[in-house]
């Protein structure tokens, strides 16, 4: 099962880099997998707890906020904030058990298409490799 | 106020694990100001409960809801119809809540999301310090409103032990010394002077040592007629 | 039979304490073995009391031990694990079993030691303690009872002469003093200058100060108290002194600084006396005194 197993993955995005870096990453005709279902938001500030645990709960096999690169959030922190909290959800996804590991932050500007494209496959691959969520299971 | 802060979910789940229909209720006050048990983290409870028991093959029923106040009755009373239709109650209240919800509905069992830590203050935003113990014999007029009993990490009242460094406590490093504090405070105020006296050993009467502590005031009693 | 310590604090004569460490557990053969190196080379030993928080043997019992073998024993009581009750009956019981010499301490937190998740008391403090004591001598317990035979004590207490916050420790040092302490034994001195400078607030009062002296067995050893022990600082070139000795004979080094710096108080006049801890080496002790010629 696991050598079939197409991982189910939500990516939260900043509207002003990585959203922007993924609207680039398909003008530059880049492959990235397709099992990166984005949600785009107005800054990763605005990422709760709920919404990651949400993702997971609706049945995601991992899940990633993608912010702007630290120093260049469009509301000064967003970013900062949005890296604890997904620490914090790390946390309680490790608690709950179904694994800290299915989640995690990067951060990139508008212009890095390619290095969304890179965060894509490489979250894919993690989570492909960890295998479906134990809810799915 | 009082701060709390929420147990570990595996713990909360093994509570809560034998039961088909929970009703969990968050308080609109101190724990909300925490961030430990207020309306937003019943949701996040439920959610992490929710995926914990299906994980167990387990698909309960979780109802969220929060109220103003979990210490009074009045705020209480408005869950009844809830909780009749539920088997257990998760609590996510400090445990004077959870005595309130267990007290009004002895028909239901009453379970703690939370572990109730101390009485103090949000020092910034995200980390909370206790200050008062809750005697019920204040001395803080003569130690510079710096309490020693809360902290002092040994309570003492005549001054700092040998223990105290670069104003820190033999504890840990990243306590302050509650006596160097004092002691800073009332030269700052030019009131050495009052610390010269010996202080007689604490009154503990007034503490908890009494058993549950009561309190009655006439002028604002009348009988409960419910 | 040893003098009573009391009769050796007036008496003028340089005064030496040592410690004696209460086991963990019932075996007491090696704690023997050093009640009768030093029973007739020092006027006092301390029994310490749960030491560092540490679950023993209790001090009571061992003064009790020392006294049958004739040595003059120092009761340490902490307030640690007792409320004032305990505290004011085990100083009764200490006093029936002949104990006359009392140091009231604080006592370490009960989260420095082996039994962390133990509730601490601190019921009084070590200025309370030693009220405690005297008041016991005006045949009165703190609740204001009459007592039906009364006790008689020569109550100590603790200082740290090389306390970074001196002011606040002696305004707990005159506190000790008015509430009846007669005589001091100190946290660990190394750097004289310091000493020097707090006997010169001691001085002030009568009580006699008994100057800490804790043998270095290790230049580790110095580093771990500058680290983690408050109110003592090992002078680096101390350190270097002890890291310079042969492989081998770094205790012997510790051995030689602690009788110069005996040697200095006598010999200076600094000091009435001095405290000397060795932890569970007491074995060396006499031979300090001799290096030192006291």
């Amino acid at each position: 099962m696991t050598e079939h197993f197409e991982p189910e993955i939500v990516a939260f995005c900043c509207h002003y880099c990585a959203y922007g870096a993924a609207d680039l990453a398909g003008s530059m005709r880049l492959n990235y997998p397709a099992n990166v279902k984005i949600v785009k938001l107005p800054c990763t500030g605005k990422v709760d707890i709920i919404y990651l645990l949400k993702a997971f709960e609706d049945g995601a096999d991992g899940a990633y906020v993608a912010g702007c690169l630290e120093g260049n959030c469009h509301f000064i922190d967003g970013n900062i904030k949005a890296k604890r909290r997904v620490a914090r959800a790390k946390k309680l996804l490790d608690e709950i058990g179904i694994g800290g590991e299915r989640l995690e932050m990067f951060n990139m500007s508008a212009s890095m298409g390619p290095r969304f494209a890179e965060v894509a496959r490489e979250m894919t691959e993690r989570v492909r490799g960890l295998g479906p969520s134990p809810l799915r299971k | 106020m009082i701060i709390a802060e929420q147990k570990p979910i595996q713990e909360i789940k093994a509570m809560i694990a034998g039961y088909q229909k929970v009703l969990i209720v968050g308080c609109d006050t101190c724990v909300t100001i925490c961030m430990a048990g207020g309306r937003k983290e019943v949701g996040i409870i439920a959610s992490c409960l929710r995926m914990a028991l299906q994980i167990d093959r387990k698909k309960p029923q979780l109802i969220e809801d929060c109220i103003q106040r979990q210490c009074e009755w009045e705020f209480v009373d408005t869950l009844k119809d809830k909780v009749d239709g539920v088997d257990a109650i998760l609590s996510s209240a400090c445990g004077v809540g959870v005595q309130a919800l267990a007290e009004r509905f002895p028909n239901k069992p009453v379970y703690p999301a939370l572990n109730t830590t101390f009485m103090g203050m949000p020092n910034e935003h995200g980390l909370w310090v206790e200050n008062c113990r809750g005697c019920g014999n204040c001395g803080l007029g003569r130690f510079g409103g710096i309490c020693p009993i809360a902290r002092c990490s040994k309570g003492l009242l005549n001054g700092p032990c040998g223990g105290s460094q670069n104003g820190k406590c033999e504890v840990s490093k990243e306590m302050d010394c509650g006596w160097q504090l004092i002691y800073g405070r009332l030269k700052t105020l030019n009131q050495l002077d009052q610390l010269e006296d010996i202080l007689l050993p604490k009154d503990w009467s007034t503490d908890r040592d009494k058993g549950q502590r009561k309190m009655f005031r006439g002028d604002v009693y009348y009988e409960q007629t419910v | 039979m040893s003098k009573p310590f009391k009769d050796v604090l007036t008496s003028g004569e340089f005064v030496i304490t040592s410690e004696i460490g209460p086991p963990k557990g019932t075996n007491i053969d090696k704690m023997l073995h050093h009640i009768e190196l030093l029973k007739d080379k020092v006027h006092g030993m301390n029994v310490t009391d749960n030491q560092s928080s540490v679950m023993r043997l209790s001090s009571v019992a061992v003064c009790h031990i020392i006294k049958d073998h004739g040595g003059e024993p120092i009761l340490q009581m902490t307030c640690r694990d007792r409320n004032r009750m305990a505290l004011q009956s085990d100083l009764l019981s200490a006093y029936v079993l002949s104990v006359r010499n009392v140091l009231c301490l604080t006592g370490d937190h009960i989260s420095l030691g082996d039994h962390k998740g133990a509730k601490q008391v601190f019921d009084l403090d070590s200025v309370q303690l030693i009220a405690a004591a005297k008041n016991l001598e005006q045949g009165q317990d703190l609740g204001g009872n009459k007592l039906d035979g009364s006790v008689e004590f020569c109550v100590g207490a603790t200082a740290t002469p090389e306390t970074d916050n001196m002011d606040s420790q002696l305004l707990k040092f005159r506190k000790k003093i008015k509430a009846g302490a007669e005589f001091f034994q100190t946290q660990a001195v190394y750097d004289m200058s310091k000493l020097k400078s707090f006997m010169e607030h001691a001085r002030q009062s009568n009580t006699k100060i008994l100057a800490g002296i804790l043998v270095l067995v290790s230049a580790g050893m110095a580093k771990y108290l500058n680290a983690n022990v408050a109110g003592v600082t090992v002078p680096q070139e101390l350190i270097d002194e002890i890291a310079g000795a042969e492989k081998g004979k770094a205790l012997q080094k510790g051995m030689e600084i602690a009788a110069r710096q005996i040697k200095q108080i006598k010999d200076e006049n600094i000091c009435p006396g001095v405290h000397i801890m060795a932890i569970g080496k007491e074995e060396i002790v006499p031979e300090i005194l001799e290096m030192a010629g006291v």
